[in-house]
C-alpha cells in the first residue's frame, strides 16, 4: 500500500521534467522535418508548398554540404587526436607528484572555462594575427616567414583553438582514470624493473580504455556542433575553407533565408549526431548496472 | 642514490609540468597581460610582457563603450534563472528516481540525457521561427527557458548521482516516523543534499554561462549576454586589441573562480557518471 502511494508520488515527481524535456525534444524536431518537406523561404512569404524530399536532394548534392561534412570531420579528427594524445601525456604528467602540482593543474584547466567566444578572439588577435600577433613575432625572432593563420590555413587555426579548449576535459578525465590505477599494481610493476614504456602500454594504457572511449563519445556530440567559434573567426570562410555543417544550416536559415532546405540540413546533422549517440547511451546504461 | 636520482627526477617532473602548465595557461595570461596596455603597447613588436606602462583606462572604455554591466547582468540572470528553474524542476525528479525507482526509471533517466545530445542545428530554426512569433527573441524569459532545457538532463543526471550516495535507511526511518513526501525532501533529503546540490549549480552556472549557440542566436541587444558581447568585437574598429583583452578578462573572470572551485565535480558532471 505504502509503496504503491510511493510510486504514484514518484511518477508525479518525475512527470514534470519529462514532460518539459519531452517537449523540447519533440516540438522543434517535428517542426524540422515538417519544414525540410517544405518549400518554404523568408523571402518568399505565403508561398509554403509541399515538395517532398527535394530539400533533401538538393542540399545532399549540393557541393557545399560535402565541402561542410569533410570540414566537419576534420575537424572532429584534428581536435580528438591532438587532445586525446594531449590529454594523455597531461594526465601522466599530473599523475607525477612535483612542487606546485595544485597550481598547475589550475593552469592546465582554465581554458575549459573560458567561454568560446573570448578563446576565438583572443587566439586570432593576439596570438595568431600575421602582423602583431605573438606566433608571427616568435617566427620573425627565428627567422620564418609568419603565417596568417586564417588566411592560409584557417580550419587548422580552429582546430587548434577548439583543441585548447577541450584538452583540460580530456586531461582530466584520463587523470581521474588513472589516479583509480591500482597502486599495488603501480608498485609492483616498479618492483619488477618493468620498462616505463612497457608498463605504460601493458598496463597503463589499457586501464584508460574505458576513460578515453568515454572523451571521444563525449568531445565528438560537442565537436560535431562547433559553431560559435567559426562565427567570431571566419564566419565560414575564406569560401566555405571552415564551413562546418551546423554552420552551413545556420546561413542557409538565417542569412539565405532558406528554412526548409537548412531544416534538411538541419536533419541530417541530427542523424549524424544519433549515431554517435547510441554508442554513448549503450556505455552509460551499461554503468549504470555496474 | 636512489634518492639522489629520485630528487633529481623530481625537480625535472616540476619543471616539465610548470613549463606545459603555463604554456597552456599562457593564452588566458597574455590576454589578461593585454589589458593593462595601450593600445599602441598592444601592438607593438616586439611585446612588452611586463615592461610597460601599466593602465586601467581599458577596462572604463569598454564600460563606456559597449556598457559591460548590462551584459554581465543578462549573464547572471540567464545563468542563475536557468539553473534555479532546473533545480526546482530536478530535485523532485532525482528524489524519485534515486528512492522510488521503478522499473522503467533507468529508461527515462537515459532518454533524458541523450536529448543533451540532440544537435541544436536540429532545432534552430522552429525554436528562431517561434520566439520570433511569439516576441520572445532577444528576451530573458525565452532565453532562460532554452538554457533551462539544455542544462536540465545534466542537473537531473548529477543530483541523482549524488542522492543514490545518500543512505536509504534514514529516508526509511523518517517515513516510519510518518514525515510527508513534503517534510521528506525539505528537512531530511535537502540538508544531506547540499553539498552535491552545490557542485551542480555551480557546474551548469558555468555551462550557462559559457553557452554560446543559442545566446549567440537568439538575442542582439536586450537579453544579450557576455558571449554576445565579445562577439561584437569580432569586427575590428581600428586598434582595439587592449580593449578586446579587457573585455574578455572581465567576461571571464568570474566564471574562471567558479571553475576552479568547481574542478573536482567537474568530471562528475560531465561524464554522465561514466568515469568516477
Amino acid at each position: 500500500m505504502a509503496t504503491r502511494h510511493a510510486s504514484a508520488l514518484a511518477r508525479t515527481a518525475i512527470a514534470p521534467s519529462a514532460l518539459v524535456l519531452f517537449l523540447w525534444m519533440i516540438v522543434p524536431l517535428g517542426m524540422t522535418i515538417y519544414f525540410s518537406l517544405l518549400h518554404y523561404s523568408l523571402l518568399d512569404p505565403g508561398n509554403e508548398s509541399f515538395i517532398g524530399f527535394l530539400n533533401y536532394r538538393y542540399f545532399l548534392t549540393d557541393p557545399a554540404f560535402f565541402t561542410a561534412l569533410f570540414n566537419t570531420l576534420k575537424l572532429l579528427g584534428a581536435v580528438l587526436a591532438l587532445t586525446v594524445v594531449g590529454g594523455i601525456l597531461l594526465a601522466l604528467l599530473l599523475d607525477q607528484p612535483f612542487f606546485g602540482r595544485g597550481i598547475v593543474r589550475l593552469m592546465v584547466i582554465a581554458p575549459f572555462f573560458v567561454m568560446p567566444t573570448v578563446s576565438a578572439l583572443i587566439w586570432k588577435n593576439l596570438l595568431m594575427h600575421p602582423v602583431s600577433g605573438l606566433f608571427a613575432w616568435l617566427a620573425k625572432s627565428v627567422g620564418l616567414r609568419p603565417i596568417d593563420w586564417f588566411a592560409e590555413a584557417p580550419l587548422a587555426a580552429i582546430s587548434l583553438i577548439v583543441a585548447w579548449q577541450w584538452l583540460p576535459f580530456a586531461a582530466l578525465i584520463l587523470l581521474t582514470a588513472l589516479q583509480s590505477l591500482d597502486q599495488e599494481q603501480k608498485e609492483a610493476a616498479e618492483m619488477d624493473g618493468a620498462p616505463p614504456i612497457s608498463y605504460f602500454f601493458h598496463i597503463v594504457l589499457p586501464h584508460l580504455g574505458r576513460a578515453i572511449t568515454v572523451v571521444i563519445l563525449i568531445e565528438t556530440i560537442f565537436l560535431l556542433n562547433v559553431f560559435a567559434e567559426i562565427r567570431v573567426t571566419t564566419g565560414g570562410g575564406p569560401g566555405l575553407q571552415t564551413t562546418n555543417i551546423p554552420f552551413l544550416v545556420y546561413a542557409q536559415a538565417l542569412l539565405q533565408f532558406d528554412v526548409g532546405g537548412a531544416s534538411a540540413g538541419g536533419i541530417v546533422a541530427v542523424i549524424l549526431a544519433n549515431i554517435v549517440a547510441f554508442f554513448l547511451v549503450r556505455m552509460i546504461g551499461r554503468n549504470l548496472e555496474a | 642514490m636512489a634518492r639522489a636520482l629520485s630528487l633529481r627526477r623530481r625537480s625535472l617532473t616540476a619543471v616539465v609540468g610548470w613549463a606545459v602548465g603555463l604554456l597552456l595557461f599562457f593564452p588566458i595570461l597574455w590576454m589578461v597581460i593585454t589589458s593593462f596596455k595601450t593600445e599602441l603597447e598592444a601592438f607593438s613588436t616586439p611585446p612588452r610582457f611586463l615592461f610597460f606602462d601599466w593602465t586601467v583606462e581599458n577596462f572604463g572604455i569598454v564600460q563606456q563603450r559597449s556598457d559591460y554591466l548590462k551584459f554581465a547582468g543578462n549573464s547572471i540572470v540567464l545563468s542563475l534563472g536557468s539553473t534555479l528553474l532546473g533545480l526546482a524542476f530536478a530535485i523532485p525528479t532525482a528524489w524519485a528516481m534515486a528512492f522510488a525507482p521503478a522499473r522503467r526509471t533507468k529508461d527515462v533517466l537515459l532518454w533524458m540525457l541523450s536529448t543533451k545530445m540532440m544537435p541544436p542545428v536540429g532545432a534552430l530554426i522552429p525554436v528562431y521561427l517561434l520566439f520570433k512569433d511569439s516576441g520572445l527573441l532577444d528576451s530573458r524569459v525565452g532565453l532562460i527557458g532554452v538554457e533551462f532545457l539544455l542544462n536540465l538532463p545534466i542537473i537531473v543526471w548529477m543530483l541523482f548521482t549524488y542522492f543514490k550516495e545518500i543512505p536509504a535507511d534514514i529516508l526509511e526511518a523518517a517515513r516510519m516516523d510518518g514525515a510527508t513526501l513534503w517534510r521528506e525532501i525539505v528537512y531530511v533529503l535537502t540538508p544531506m543534499a547540499v553539498p552535491g546540490i552545490a557542485s551542480t549549480v555551480l557546474l551548469n552556472v558555468i555551462l550557462a554561462w559559457n553557452e554560446a549557440f543559442w545566446t549567440l542566436n537568439l538575442t542582439t541587444t536586450d537579453a544579450a549576454p557576455l558571449t554576445v558581447f565579445i562577439a561584437s568585437y569580432s569586427s575590428p574598429e581600428g586598434l582595439f586589441w587592449a580593449k578586446l583583452s579587457a573585455a574578455s578578462t572581465m567576461a571571464i573572470a568570474p566564471i574562471l573562480v567558479l571553475g576552479w572551485f568547481s574542478q573536482r565535480q567537474l568530471v562528475r558532471g560531465l561524464t554522465f557518471g561514466a568515469v568516477k
